[in-house]
């Protein structure tokens, strides 16, 4: 017995070793939170270890998931479609600044129905996610889809099942848009969904889309692209039907005020403007003002400063908005003054 | 028998007169290795009582967590169903009655399979195929669950909202009464196929149990009750299933028990939503499902305890029926392994 | 007497149908097990490729393999069988040996099969309070200290059945020549329940190999491979979990084929097991 115990430690140490040789290490910088940007998140990281061999580790689990677990300390940064007010910050001692901009779109399978030709409004929407719209054919949808045949079909409605700054950012315009929402079911990360199926991040909600006849869902652009969903146009603050697009996320995003944000404290839900993208937002990325591995930190913000710089090209494809060049700037100022080590000096060298 | 650790002893009785001797000071030649009889036993004592304070541990961790639960959220715990993490109201009813729906489900489909493949295993199989047979039953067993969710996901959930929900909504759907158990949109997730798909689960359980059961009724029973004319059904009927009965029920709390507890299997196809529905083709979700997908970002105290007590209350449900079950096989002597 | 006809008739009805209900028991049991195995070897078979071996878990879009999580799993399972073997056996010994007729043994043995049949994600939910709250942090020790505490009931009861089989007689004779009782457990009641007890493990492996909502919030999920038990690290079935519920198709051919050698390697095992304790045991 002793001798087969032994072979058998020996087999398994020399695969292990074997491993090791073949094995990638472990991810230099550590990241958790939103499923929003994963996408381009994923892009850059792979594009950033082809050129400085640094890994970075992005568990996609949701922002509420990833403000948990940088308040924990247990990662180097967090990610969050919903920004923390400035008082959460000054508790928890975050610093907080917007990485990449996108749209929340919904987005249908209705057999029949292709790429941006149903129409919807705000507080249809609600109506449908409130679970008072129960059918496809019922004369709300029909009266603003004019020539439109759809089917007397159930609504199968489809919604996140775990925190996530998505959600954060679609009940924010619902609640804007429809009093009903706002009073019956309200805008937080996770709220308590009157109907419909829960998926697990955005990937779950596509999923679920994609396989059930009659659904509708809501997810980052991304997503929607990936999965050859049928996105929906939306009725936007001005009252005009606009397509998802990186230029009506853009229109959206025009007139964010960063600069006087506190704390880049901003969600661009209903912004106005004729071209405008009802339901457009950032994505944040959160860190703690004291940092215990200063060099930890030293090259997650280097990456970050190389997205910043380098990124935008891979965003665009992917339909995301990338941060415009005078934010970048006081970010970057942001991080020279509030983010330090122990010993009271900026982590960050501007290069 | 003495068994103290202060005595020499063994199964064979004392020796000695019970005194260890010391090294060296006996009026006999000692066996060697002596020296690590009480070691031993006090290594293996401690192995043992690990045990104990392993389920000692779970419970009191779990109960010390979900006091201040119960302690904010009174009995409204268990007989809310709103499950609210942003106003922090947490109430478990939707996750508790989805756990029984599925399992009651589960029960009700698995158990007639189990039974029917059991007892023909054992009275109509020709022998040459018995053992093959047997053995892809007790394979469904070793299939680990996160398969059975994958392949629920990707085959049964098509065929459930493609064919099968659409067609039960259309022809069970306007039966009064009945009917709501049957509408709502064809969603093919939800917790009439988390209860289908658990009962194929459970069911190698309770067929390799009932298969040990049939077994041990003797034969000179079932040769009589033949030689008197009774067919096959009726062997079954009035003398298998009879002969076996506690060890039966023994197997149905056995495969009830797992079905309780599964997660992964039911996680992938109950959709996930806290809200009580009369429709079996509604989603909805049980406590294994509620922590899976919440547990790891679930933040602030009262999300975490809430979720803690979800466990406790998880642990304790399986707990009252794994007693019962013991119970009940306490009374039957031909005691089968379960 | 003539037996009534009628009623005859009716009895051999009945005898009909319920038979072809049993069959078409066995016919539903045996063709869900066909469906499953099928679609798993399908699927599975067609993502299999070299590069599932050798790259790691790719980002969505982007080719890769399952290295990460193959390492993992073998790391978490080898670590927690380390810890359970010699725990469960000699839990079980004691139970076989010491532990017969006392208390404290019935105590125990409750225990064991409550910890049995209780749900994976309670040890999971317990582990997570003991070791990933106080060290803030995922770990793979808290992934491998979750699968060690279900593979050991698993072989404390494997172990104390296969003992309580070895004959007293046997014992006795250790004895009455001489050897101390530790030893003559050791040298004979182990040694004569060895095929027996090596199945116990070889259950307790297939059980925790496909294993994963324990690891659910014990070791968390990596992207790359590594050898540090001190962060969340990749694994198999978590992999497999996170790629079949998302929308992309090549994460979801490399669950099923993630799904496919968990299946092979548990199915083996057992098979394995059961040909070691059908032929080899001698009670």
């Amino acid at each position: 017995m002793i001798r087969q115990v032994r072979t058998i430690g020996f087999f398994a140490l020399s695969v292990m070793f074997a491993c090791f040789f073949h094995a990638v290490f472990a991810g230099d910088i550590t990241g958790a939170g939103a499923t929003f940007p994963y996408p381009v998140y994923a892009k850059w990281a792979e594009a950033y270890k082809a050129k400085t061999g640094v890994s970075l580790n992005y568990q996609s689990i949701g922002s509420g998931g990833g403000i948990k677990q940088i308040e924990a300390n247990t990662v180097d940064f967090g990610a969050s479609d919903m920004p923390l007010k400035e008082e959460e910050l000054q508790k928890d001692g975050l610093v907080q600044w917007p990485m990449i901009m996108g749209g929340v779109v919904p987005v249908v399978n209705i057999a029949g129905i292709k790429k941006g030709e149903i129409k919807l409004t705000g507080e249809v929407l609600a109506n449908i996610y409130l679970g008072s719209i129960k059918k496809w054919n019922d004369p709300a949808i029909v009266k603003i889809n004019e020539g439109l045949k759809l089917p007397d079909q159930d609504v199968a409605v489809v919604h996140r099942s775990d925190g996530s700054g998505t959600t954060f950012l679609f009940t924010n315009y619902l609640a804007k848009v429809s009093k009903d929402w706002m009073g019956k079911v309200g805008n937080n990360t996770s709220v308590e969904w009157p109907a419909g199926i829960g998926g697990k991040g955005n990937e779950g909600v596509a999923n679920f889309t994609a396989q059930t006849p009659g659904a509708i869902g809501y997810v980052e652009y991304a997503y929607a692209l990936q999965n050859k969903l049928a996105y929906v146009q939306m009725a936007n603050h001005d009252g005009k039907f606009v397509l998802p697009r990186s230029e009506s996320f853009q229109t959206a995003a025009e007139n964010a005020d960063w600069a006087n944000a506190p704390g880049f404290y901003l969600v661009l839900t209903d912004q106005p403007g004729a071209n405008s993208w009802p339901i457009t937002g950032a994505s944040f990325i959160l860190m703690h003002k004291e940092q215990d591995h200063p060099d930890r930190a030293k090259t997650a913000l280097a990456f970050f400063s190389w997205c910043f710089a380098n990124g935008a090209n891979m965003a665009e494809k992917l339909d995301y908005i990338p941060i415009p060049g005078s934010v970048v700037k006081i970010v970057k100022n942001v991080w020279l003054k509030d983010i330090k080590g122990k010993d009271g000096n900026a982590v960050y060298f501007a290069e | 028998m003495s068994t103290s650790m202060e005595t020499m002893a063994g199964p064979v009785g004392i020796v000695n007169n019970g005194r260890v001797p010391e090294t060296g000071k006996a009026d006999f030649p000692l066996p060697s290795g002596i020296r690590f009889e009480k070691p031993f036993r006090i290594l293996t004592r401690l192995s043992a009582i690990l045990i104990i304070s392993m389920m000692a541990g779970i419970f009191i961790l779990l109960a010390l967590e979900s006091v201040p639960v119960f302690h904010k959220f009174g009995f409204s715990f268990i007989t809310s169903s709103s499950w609210n993490p942003v106003s922090n109201k947490f109430g478990a009813l939707a996750s508790i009655v989805g756990t029984l729906t599925t399992s009651f489900i589960a029960v009700l489909f698995g158990v007639p399979l189990a039974l029917g493949s059991a007892l023909f295993l054992n009275e109509l199989c020709p022998f040459k195929l018995r053992s093959t047979l047997s053995t892809m039953i007790e394979l469904l067993a070793a299939i680990p669950s996160i398969i059975y969710g994958m392949w629920g996901l990707f085959v049964m959930v098509p065929i459930m909202s493609h064919f099968i929900q659409p067609a039960m909504i259309k022809h069970l759907g306007h039966i009064p009464y009945v009917g709501v158990l049957f509408q709502g949109p064809p969603f093919g997730i939800g917790t009439l196929t988390a209860g289908l798909i658990l009962s194929v689960m459970i069911l190698p359980f309770i067929a390799s149990v009932s298969l040990q059961a049939f077994a041990t009724v003797p034969a000179s029973l079932r040769e009589a009750a033949y030689g008197t004319g009774a067919n096959v059904w009726e062997v079954c009927r009035n003398i298998l299933i009879p002969f076996t009965k506690t060890s039966l029920i023994g197997a149905i709390m056995l495969g009830l028990g797992r079905a309780l507890g599964e997660t992964m299997a039911v996680t992938f196809v109950i959709g996930n939503a806290h809200r009580l529905s009369v429709s079996l083709l509604a989603p909805g979700t049980t406590i294994s499902a509620t922590l899976a997908n919440e547990f790891a970002e679930a933040f602030g105290d009262t999300y975490i305890a809430s979720l803690l007590a979800l466990g406790l209350v998880l642990f304790v449900i399986t707990f009252v029926i794994l007693m019962i079950t013991r119970l009940l096989l306490l009374y039957d002597k031909r005691r089968i392994p379960i | 007497m003539k037996p009534d006809p009628s009623v005859l008739l009716r009895r051999r009805i009945v005898n009909y149908c319920m038979l072809v209900l049993f069959t078409v028991a066995i016919v539903i049991s045996i063709g869900a097990l066909t469906a499953i195995l099928w679609k798993l070897s399908f699927s599975g078979l067609q993502a299999f490729s070299p590069d599932v071996f050798l790259k790691s878990t790719p980002a969505p879009g982007s080719s890769g393999g399952l290295l990460n999580a193959i390492l993992g799993s073998v790391i978490l399972i080898v670590t927690a069988m380390v810890a359970a073997i010699p725990l469960g056996v000699l839990a079980g010994t004691y139970l076989a040996e010491y532990g017969r007729t006392s208390k404290l043994g019935d105590v125990i043995r409750f225990c064991n099969d409550i910890l049995l049949s209780a749900p994976s994600i309670i040890i999971g939910l317990f582990i997570y309070g003991i070791i990933v709250l106080p060290s803030k942090h995922f770990s793979g020790w808290a992934g491998a200290a979750s699968l060690c505490l279900i593979a050991i009931p698993v072989i404390v009861r494997t172990s104390e059945d296969m003992l309580r089989l070895v004959p007293d007689s046997l014992r006795e004779a250790g004895v009455a020549l001489g050897c101390p009782y530790w030893k003559m457990i050791v040298k004979i009641g182990w040694r004569s329940a060895r095929p027996g007890i090596m199945t116990g493990i070889l259950l307790a492996l297939a059980r925790i190999s496909g294993e994963t909502a324990p690891l659910l919030f014990t070791s968390l999920n990596n992207q790359f491979s590594t050898l540090n038990m001190n962060v969340p690290i990749a694994s198999l079935p978590i992999v497999i979990f996170q790629f079949a519920m998302s929308p992309y198709k090549d994460w979801q051919n490399l669950a099923w084929a993630g799904a496919f050698l968990i299946t092979i390697t548990v199915l083996g095992l057992s098979i394995f097991a059961r040909q070691m304790l059908s032929t080899k045991r001698r009670p």
